[in-house]
């Protein structure tokens, strides 16, 4: 796959395509992949990488590099392009500036999972089919991805490339997937047990702002809480109001506009499950308001910006999920 | 602030400057009682109420956050209550999740005729919190270690 | 920090009584940034406001906080107050420490300590409080009047008559609406026709008024004084221009079998047609549905027959855009249909009637020429039942909960005039109550009990069977305590009335309000009854509610009034409390676009300077202050927090939240 995506990004770098390439390069470690931009042919043979670890989503990038002037190229797996498609439908993207090259996916790999494989002095990591081959200094191993695949890929939900000006690999589909049996799981504690939880979770937050860094919704021109009419503008720590409502805030904040990346998980450094407030407002929304998947095409309503006149009351969370 | 050491709760009440708000005032004129830890802030629209708003009543120590907003299909700004009622039901549902009682937040439409109701309702939702006790949790949610 | 002053008021007692007024002015006195503080009897009186500005000027207040009545009482007086002594008006807050406070309380120190809390919020936001100038927006000096019935002609003839260009739309090939298809009308017992149909050739006549009739308002934009209108001409197939209404047409047309919409389907008419004699504008209208020429391409006999050569097979809808300052809604009633209920054996037997039918069969440019007679077989009727309230004051889903308001004096006038015209029918009105506040009116129902013998029964009519040529009638007398039952010729039933159905998605486009009933709410029900709370938008006629023709012409005549008054302005003074985006922070991602009832909101791609002189475009929503009313959706909406709304910003609100919580 990574000679696929490499051999694309030069043909489209000589072919006038684009002038530059949006992609990934080793960041600090071999499976710490990081969005770069690639202008030159050496760049792309020296420093492009596409691997299991390739998990960073890069339509969040293409809103400064649209705008940029030139074209540029961009590869993205199928729950970045729903991110990507969502930017589109917000106006964010300049789309004409940008050429798609969407890429199928057989689901991201979880560096925890390697190493608790007893996986250590890891070489490289490849891809062989439906098996992850990581040459160690101790010898080749191989294993199946599902072992090793990234919990929000487990319940991936889609592998439709929904935007894409050209697709590496075979156009996907929707998926069933039960992504939200966890929230479900939530909803049936106690309202004591629910508090216990996220008491737990939400206070081990060191503020280091990744979680709102990273994600595509979450992409204002100056956030809320870098504002100082907002009125919550706080940079104090301690118990001031951002730091204990920043991740409500942030959630409702992108109610109706998150895709369910599952990035803001992903790159939080004390891995609070934050997707699970997000889902919790996917899922009350498919369930008050019909199904909606933001980024799943440029058009349709999202929830907040609509209603119907027989909506249900707030009242209705008394009859929801556990006392 | 309390008259006795017993739990005097603050109460925040968002009314919509056509309906709720002059339902206040009806009650007001009709000298019907309710509780003075209610106390109101005038919003042009039920739909002007940012969730931020809620949140940072509690989190500077309210005990209870109620809006009240003309019926629905009534609205002065004819949708605005439709949006407020989708985003107020996702904001608790939201607060639900993360294990605030759900008793602390609350929407009610009041009409501006509805002084009776407005009274009834303010007293309900001081009893409820009353009976809920100071909130904590929300406030705690991130810092308290326990 | 602004310069606050706090003017505590007495309200006589009223406040004073619960609330320790001395303290609560002393306690504020003492909040950061208020540099005076008072209390007195009566703030809103002329020397309590005398106080106010002579505080302003001495202690050079920026901010003024009054602790008094609701601000739905004296905001506006305050205002006033403030802006005669040098200070925006828009710096004034108010602490409704009446209705919100001394009013519901009666313990004094719980009061007191409230009304301190609710006068500290006050200050945090007038702290916060930015001065405001209203904006203004010119006024196109043109009405739309929507509908062509009596109260849109009425409307329409006194906008004309103070100079104004108006234009009726109308949706029938003629203008006229029910009344035209009117026998009588009460109290007087004057023909419908004799005073409308001169006032449907004034307003044809008129140079000021422009009747578009057989169109529809396709579309609305725009706002109160800046209205841009399409209207569509639907296609008639006959160039208005060239037909004289000479009638030839109507009389050679082959399509025999056309029921008359204008009888109610009592008759037929061809399918080119002039619906009635005394028509404006008198020209032809083929029916599109039943034309054989328009259907089949064969045919072709009205183009042959007219001498104008007028018969255009090819016409299509035409669209016409035009700009007005003010819209009044005159889109009328239907009776409602009957097919639901069974009991009156409305669909059963054609002798069932409604009221609206009934009057076209008494009418002498009616399908019977006038004379009364059965629609089954043409006989005279002898016995005639009329059933009042059907559908009205109904609980059920069939019907309307409301009363119809015009049923009792039709109905007594339909008895009245069957009486005199034939005295040996024996008429029988059965009624829940009968209701007849007006002018002469209950003298009028009391003439057709008294002198014109009509026998009025309180009860309701139970059944109505067909059964040999007669109507059984099942009906109770609550009075007498007893059943009757009535072999009848003819029954008449007095349908309720609904709003025209073309009001729902006119109400949309208006962005006006309606009841669940569908009629159109008015501003305020006592003190603004012929407005929209929609700026600019007026409401004539029974649109807002059923209403006899008197009423409809004093309410077309009111709203003409209110447009009037609209028109005669250059320009109009906005509404200062409105969105505003920081185009900074703003994203240009549409959201607020989404909710705005209003459609105030547009974009722009604007040009911002960069880093190292450098140049970026963005897409930035701009509001239209002349548009936008104030609700603050988009600012809830906006996911950056760029849209604010003036006078209630994210900043004031959060202020009154942390002034109330401390």
């Amino acid at each position: 796959m990574q000679e696929r995506l490499k051999q694309k990004a030069l043909e489209l770098l000589e072919n006038g395509t684009a002038d530059r390439i949006l992609g990934w390069k080793i960041g600090e470690f071999f499976y710490d992949l990081t969005p770069a931009v690639f202008k030159t042919r050496q760049e792309i043979q020296e420093e492009f990488v596409y691997s299991p670890f390739a998990g960073a989503n890069l339509s969040k990038y293409l809103i400064a590099e649209s705008r940029k002037g030139g074209k540029v190229a961009v590869f993205l797996k199928p729950c970045d392009s729903y991110s990507f498609t969502q930017l589109l439908k917000e106006h964010r993207i300049w789309r004409e500036n940008v050429y798609v090259v969407g890429v199928q996916c057989g689901g991201m790999c979880d560096m925890e999972k390697l190493r608790a494989k007893g996986c250590e002095g890891v070489l490289s990591v490849g891809e062989d089919g439906e098996n992850i081959v990581v040459e160690t200094l101790y010898g080749t191993n191989v294993f199946p991805r599902a072992e090793l695949l990234e919990d929000r890929c487990i319940t991936c939900k889609s592998k439709k490339v929904v935007t894409f000006d050209e697709l590496i690999g075979e156009q996907g589909t929707e998926l069933e997937s039960d992504r939200f049996s966890q929230v479900a799981q939530l909803e049936a504690m106690t309202s004591q047990e629910r508090f216990a939880f996220w008491q737990k979770e939400l206070s081990r937050c060191i503020r280091c702002n990744a979680c709102r860094n990273v994600c595509p919704a979450c992409s204002c021109e100056k956030c809320v809480f870098d504002n100082p009419g907002s009125g919550v503008r706080n940079k104090a720590a301690a118990d001031s109001f951002e730091e204990s409502l920043f991740h409500i805030i942030r959630a409702f904040h992108v109610t109706g506009r998150c895709t369910d990346c599952g990035e803001c998980s992903r790159v939080c450094p004390q891995n609070i499950p934050l997707h699970l407030l997000n889902r919790k407002m996917i899922k009350d929304m498919n369930e008050l308001y019909g199904t909606y998947q933001a980024g799943a095409d440029p058009d349709t309503k999202p929830p907040l910006t609509d209603f119907t006149l027989d909506d249900e009351e707030p009242s209705i969370v008394h009859t929801r999920g556990g006392q | 602030m309390s008259v006795n050491n017993e739990f005097q709760p603050t109460i925040v009440a968002f009314c919509c400057n056509w309906c709720s708000y002059a339902g206040a005032d009806l009650s007001g004129t009709n000298r019907l009682q309710y509780p003075a830890n209610v106390k109101i802030i005038r919003i042009p629209c039920s739909c002007r109420l940012n969730p931020m708003f809620i949140l940072r009543a509690f989190q500077r120590g309210a005990d209870g956050v109620i809006l009240c907003g003309c019926h629905p299909g009534d609205c002065h700004y004819t949708t605005g209550n439709y949006y407020a009622r989708r985003r107020m039901t996702l904001l608790f549902s939201m607060l639900d999740y993360l294990g605030i009682e759900r008793d602390r937040t609350r929407v009610e439409w009041v009409s501006a005729a509805e002084g009776a109701k407005f009274a009834a309702t303010m007293n309900d939702f001081a009893a409820t919190i009353h009976k809920l006790g100071p909130n904590r949790r929300l406030e705690d949610l991130r810092c308290r270690k326990d | 920090m602004q310069r606050v002053g706090v003017f505590v008021c007495w309200c006589g007692s009223n406040i004073a009584a619960t609330v320790d007024v001395e303290k609560v002015a002393e306690v504020l006195g003492q909040e950061p940034g208020v540099v005076f503080s008072t209390h007195y009897q009566y703030m809103c009186s002329q020397s309590g406001q005398e106080l106010i500005q002579n505080a302003i000027r001495e202690h050079s207040l920026t901010g003024v906080v009054v602790c008094s009545c609701s601000p739905r009482m004296h905001e506006n007086t305050f205002r006033k107050t403030c802006e005669k002594a040098g200070l925006n008006p828009y710096m004034v807050e108010i602490a409704n420490i009446r209705e919100q406070c001394s009013w519901i309380h009666k313990n004094k120190e719980e009061a007191t300590q409230k009304a301190v809390i609710l006068g500290r919020a006050a200050i945090a936001k007038v702290h916060l409080n930015a001065p405001l100038t209203a904006g203004t927006s010119p006024v196109k000096k043109r009405a739309l009047v929507i509908g062509g019935g009596i109260a849109g002609i009425q409307t329409a003839l006194d906008i004309a008559d103070a100079g104004f260009e108006v234009d009726i739309v109308e949706k029938e090939p003629t203008i006229g609406g029910k009344m035209t298809q009117i026998d009588k009308t009460f109290p007087t017992l004057d023909c419908a026709a004799c005073i409308l149909t001169p006032k449907m050739v004034d307003a044809a006549q008129n140079e000021k008024i422009k009747i578009y009739s057989y169109s529809e308002v396709q579309s609305v934009k725009g706002f109160v004084g800046n209205f841009r209108v399409t209207i569509k001409k639907k296609a008639r197939y006959v160039d208005e221009t060239k037909c004289t209404g000479c009638g030839l047409c109507t009389e050679k047309c082959p399509q025999k079998k056309v029921p008359n919409a204008f009888n109610l389907g009592l008759d037929q008419r061809r399918a080119i047609y002039i619906p009635f004699a005394q028509a404006v504008p008198k020209i032809a209208t083929i029916d599109a549905d039943y034309c054989t020429m328009l259907k089949t391409g064969k045919c072709g006999v009205c183009s042959k027959v007219c001498t104008a050569g007028a018969i255009d097979y090819k016409q299509t809808d035409r669209f016409i855009e035009e700009e007005y300052g003010a819209i009044v809604v005159a889109t009328g009633f239907n009776p409602i249909k009957l097919d639901q209920y069974d009991e009156f054996a409305y669909s059963q037997s054609p002798d069932v009637v409604t009221s609206l039918e009934f009057e076209r069969l008494m009418n002498a440019a009616g399908p019977t020429g006038g004379t009364l007679l059965r629609p089954s077989d043409g006989t005279h009727p002898k016995t005639i039942v009329f059933v009042q309230c059907v559908g009205s004051r109904c609980d059920d889903s069939k019907g309307k909960s409301y009363c119809s308001k015009i049923c009792c004096m039709y109905t007594a006038k339909h008895a009245m005039l069957c009486r005199e015209k034939y005295p040996d029918t024996d008429v029988y009105v059965f009624y829940i109550d009968v209701r007849t506040p007006g002018k002469n009116f209950d003298e009028f129902y009391r003439r057709a009990v008294e002198e014109y013998g009509v026998h009025y029964v309180k009860g309701m009519v139970g059944k109505v069977v067909p059964e040999n040529g007669k109507l059984k009638v099942q009906a109770s007398d609550l009075l007498g305590n007893r059943q009757l039952h009535i072999d009848a010729d003819m029954v008449v039933l007095a349908a309720a009335i609904e709003p025209d159905k073309s009001a729902r998605p006119l109400a949309t486009m208006l962005t006006a309000s309606m009841d669940t009933n569908d009629f159109f709410t008015e501003a305020h029900p006592k003190l603004r009854p012929v407005e929209s709370p929609t700026a600019g938008i007026f409401l004539s006629g029974a649109c807002q509610g059923p209403k006899d023709i008197p009423e409809t012409v004093a309410q077309a005549s009111a709203a003409a009034a209110k447009v009037i008054g609209l028109l005669a302005k250059d320009s109009l003074i906005c509404n200062p409390c409105t969105a505003a985006p920081d185009e900074l922070m703003c994203n240009g991602c549409s959201s607020c676009e989404k909710v705005c009832p209003y459609g105030a909101i547009t974009y722009i791609d604007k040009e911002f300077r960069g880093p190292n002189r450098t140049t970026l475009v963005r897409r930035v929503a701009q509001v239209n202050p002349a548009v936008c009313q104030g609700c603050g959706a988009c600012t809830v909406a906006c996911p950056s927090g760029a849209m604010d709304l003036k006078g209630f910003s994210n900043k004031q609100i959060m202020a009154e939240v942390d002034a109330i919580c401390r």
